[in-house]
């Protein structure tokens, strides 16, 4: 066998001097030449243990056997049998814990790039004239309304409708993708992307219906009444605050508002744009995940001379994506890190001036497994700021719970389901995604999507519904 | 893609809107609202919903020139159509037999709680409206109200249609002359919801009020809308955007919305520029 080369081919990308200031995005992706390079280190293995890393199976080996002889085609062939939305999971699955960190390579030198081969693959295929069309079974005359059109019910959507049934989405946002399109970066995952990938589920013959808020106009009993299932994929779109004094002082943002604005509204381009966003010249960020990560970025973008981030742990703890925390610190997002916000301090105009902080030290292990951080007493100190985001979190959106008899929640508000199928606690409907997990990931929601569209086909097949075991 | 019905110009720079909108005319209850986009570029602005009739499928909604997307959406004609329209959001106002309720409402106000006044109405309340406007010529929906009130007072800020006074003055000339008050409702300016407030707080009155914060989506996922009532943080497009007005921190909702003052100006600036330009050219063209 010939000597596998233990470095990865390198993704080329912007440098972070220019970048920092453009909203276009970071890596170029690979050439053709740099792709089969890098899908020739690939040991195609046996039993392929990064397959079992991925959430939705995608036959790794087989398509980066492919590209690594140069057949895009037949590459792409296999990669749209499992993910409908590679060149979206090119870009945002967190590989380094799932498909890359399961990858045998990585015990000795660094693992094959899946992600980046997944990335090249889909858009690959999106430069040629005509695309990988996906098999649609023959009408089977049973509908199915989705509601809620990020990776989760767009998994579900396409699945179903490659079977045959007559799939409709109901989405309250005047865009569809979700948090695709309204939560992450236009410089990390270009809308133009999710618009192609959401087009191709189109093309199959989903119907999507755009501005429809279920639960205001109709409602998930009315849904059961004109289609045969209904799936919940309303994610966790109900963002929380810290409960701090001076909260809800002006230039103080949720990472739902800052990003919506800057991503779903284009506020980066005011005025062509009509909503506006703040240009703070010290923007802080609070929190240490992909959302906190993205925001601070985007501050960047906007113009800030600086972009804090502060978060409550060290970086070891920091849940963000290990490629986006690299991009932050490159870009020069500075990271206070072990420091946790204590309250606001606001001119007499009731705009924020400064953060109060404090500094934290790691104790024992909480009930995630992770130490838990604790306040030093004595260790305030303040930030000038006109600018905070906070992005500590996300819980589900109540709007469909609330309005539908028969759904059981937990504590937390999430949908109560059977993890092996997807089924809630009322007949004929199923749900998955965040709004099942809580905030999670992108590769999650597709796979629970997966899950909820096998047993869907076979709820519609045989009408026998199961009660959820407790 | 939502299509105009109908307009009709109500006072300056006052506009009401038919929308051929059937799902949600069906929908709609007293005290929502809607949500709508002019155009890709647009902003999402909320607007209360001010009357339907669900046979025909029509939603009404009226609202003021205040800003770019405002004046944008106050240039189109029946037979356009608007880009994005999302609706019923919020909670609707709860309506019940209290009694005696009075109707408060101060300019644009006045359309927002017709559709409330109507319907405390209906549910068998005498219903007293008091409606104010800065002086005769911006008097609103007049004769509606009157039709669904059992006493209609109209003042006027400079007493120019015979009846000078605020809307307070009104509403304690009628505490005064021993109306025995069950529910109170107030929509309008800030300033005035919080003057009502105040006043009929002292008298004990329950009384609410409807409030506008800025929104973006409207669906309770970016929090703009954020509130203090009670010293409890509440987002107004889903716990609202109806609340007690004895509990609301108004001077709080007053200095939010003055949020983006500077980047509205500049829009509205650029707009106005781009339409004068507009203008000059048709002009030139008939030379
Ligand atoms: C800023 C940000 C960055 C992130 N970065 C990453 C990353 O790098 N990698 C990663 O794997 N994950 C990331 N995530 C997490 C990931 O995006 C989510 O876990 C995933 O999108 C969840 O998918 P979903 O389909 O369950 O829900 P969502 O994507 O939230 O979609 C739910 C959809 O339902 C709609 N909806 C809600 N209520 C209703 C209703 N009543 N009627 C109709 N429609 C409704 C919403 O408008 C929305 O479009 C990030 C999240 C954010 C916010
Ligand atoms: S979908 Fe995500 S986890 Fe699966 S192979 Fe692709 S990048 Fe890896
Ligand atoms: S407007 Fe976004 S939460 Fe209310």
């Amino acid at each position: 066998m010939a000597k596998v080369n233990p470095r990865r081919t390198p993704m080329k990308e912007q440098l972070p001097q220019e970048r920092r200031r453009n909203f276009d995005e970071v890596p170029y992706g690979y050439t053709p030449e740099e792709a089969i390079s890098e899908a020739q280190r690939c040991l195609q293995c046996k039993k392929p243990s990064c397959v079992n890393g991925c959430p939705v199976q995608v036959d790794i080996p087989g398509f980066i056997a492919q590209i690594a002889q140069g057949a895009f085609w037949e590459a792409m062939k296999i990669m749209k049998r499992t993910n409908v939305l590679p060149a979206i999971c090119g870009r945002v699955c967190p590989q380094e814990i799932q498909c890359e960190g399961a990858c045998i390579l990585g015990k000795k030198m660094e693992p094959v790039a899946i992600g980046n081969l997944e990335r090249f693959i889909a858009d690959w295929e999106a430069m040629q004239s005509e695309c990988v069309m996906c098999e649609i079974q023959p009408a089977t005359g049973k509908k199915v309304a989705v509601i809620g059109a990020g990776p989760a019910g767009l998994t579900v959507a396409g699945d179903l409708r490659k079977l045959g049934h007559d799939v409709t989405i109901f989405e309250a946002l005047h865009k569809p993708g979700g948090v695709l399109m309204y939560g992450i970066p236009e410089f990390r995952l270009p809308k133009a992307v999710v618009e192609r990938e959401v087009n191709f589920l189109l093309s199959m013959g989903v119907r999507l219906n755009l501005n429809y808020v279920v639960g205001k106009l109709k409602t998930v009993d009315d849904l059961l009444e004109e289609f045969d299932a209904v799936f919940i994929g309303t994610g966790a779109g109900l963002p929380l605050f810290m409960n701090i004094p001076g909260e809800n002082s002006l230039g103080i943002y949720s990472a739902n508002e800052y990003l919506t604005r800057s991503n779903l509204m284009k506020a980066y381009l005011f005025p062509r744009y009509d909503t506006p966003i703040v240009r703070g010249r010290h923007v802080a960020v609070i929190g240490g995940g992909n959302v906190a990560m993205d925001a601070a970025r985007t501050a960047l973008r906007l113009g800030t001379e600086r972009s804090i981030l502060i978060y409550r742990r060290s970086r070891d703890e920091m849940p963000a994506r290990a490629a986006e925390i690299h991009h932050a610190e490159e870009e020069g997002v500075e990271f206070q890190l072990l420091t946790n916000p204590v309250r606001y301090i606001v001119k007499d105009d009731g705009w924020v001036q400064e953060v109060e902080c404090i500094r934290m030290e790691l104790g024992e292990p909480d009930a995630s497994g992770r130490r838990r951080p604790v306040p030093i007493p004595g260790s305030e100190f303040r930030i000038p700021v006109d600018t905070v985001v906070v992005a500590i979190g996300n819980s589900p959106n109540p709007l469909i719970p609330q309005t539908t008899p028969g759904l059981e929640t937990t504590r937390w508000g999430t949908i109560v389901i059977d993890p092996m199928t997807g089924r809630t606690t009322k007949k004929g409907v199923f749900a998955g995604g965040d709004i099942v997990t809580g905030a999670a990931t992108v590769i999650l929601a597709m796979g629970a999507g997966r899950v909820a569209a096998q047993s869907i086909e076979e709820y519609l097949r045989t009408g026998k519904w199961d009660e959820i075991k407790k | 893609m939502v299509k105009i019905l109908n307009k009709q110009v109500l006072a300056t720079g006052i506009k009401r809107f038919e929308l051929d909108a059937p799902e949600i005319a069906w929908r709609a209850q007293p005290g929502q609202f809607v949500v709508l986009r002019v155009n890709e570029e647009g902003e999402r602005i909320p607007l209360t919903v001010a009357d339907t009739r669900p046979e025909e499928g029509v939603l009404v909604i009226v609202f003021q020139e205040v800003g770019k997307s405002t004046a944008l959406l106050g240039t189109l004609e029946p037979g356009d159509a608007i880009m994005d329209l999302i609706g019923p959001l919020g909670k609707p106002t709860e309506i019940e037999r209290f009694g005696t309720v009075v109707c408060v409402a101060g300019g644009v106000g006045t359309p927002e709680i017709y559709p409330v006044t109507r319907a405390l109405r209906q549910a068998g309340n005498k219903v007293i409206s008091i409606i104010g406007f800065r002086n005769k010529d911006l008097i609103l929906m007049e004769e509606e109200m009157r039709r669904v009130s059992d006493e209609l007072i109209v003042a006027t800020d400079d007493g120019s249609n015979g009846n000078k006074g605020l809307v307070t003055d009104m509403l304690q000339q009628v505490i005064y002359r021993g109306e025995k008050i069950d529910r109170c409702f107030a929509v309008g300016p800030v300033i005035m919801m919080k003057m009502v407030s105040l006043l009929t707080k002292k008298y004990s009155i329950p009384t609410i009020v409807s409030l506008n914060p800025i929104m973006l989506d409207a669906t309770g996922m970016c929090g703009v809308c954020r509130v203090e009532v009670g010293g409890e943080t509440k987002f107004a497009c889903v716990d609202g955007p109806e609340f007690d007005g004895h509990k609301v921190n108004f001077d709080l909702l007053m200095a939010r919305l003055k949020t983006y003052v500077k980047e509205e100006r500049q829009a509205m600036e650029i707009f106005l520029k781009s339409r004068n330009e507009n203008c000059r050219c048709a002009n030139r063209k008939e030379k």
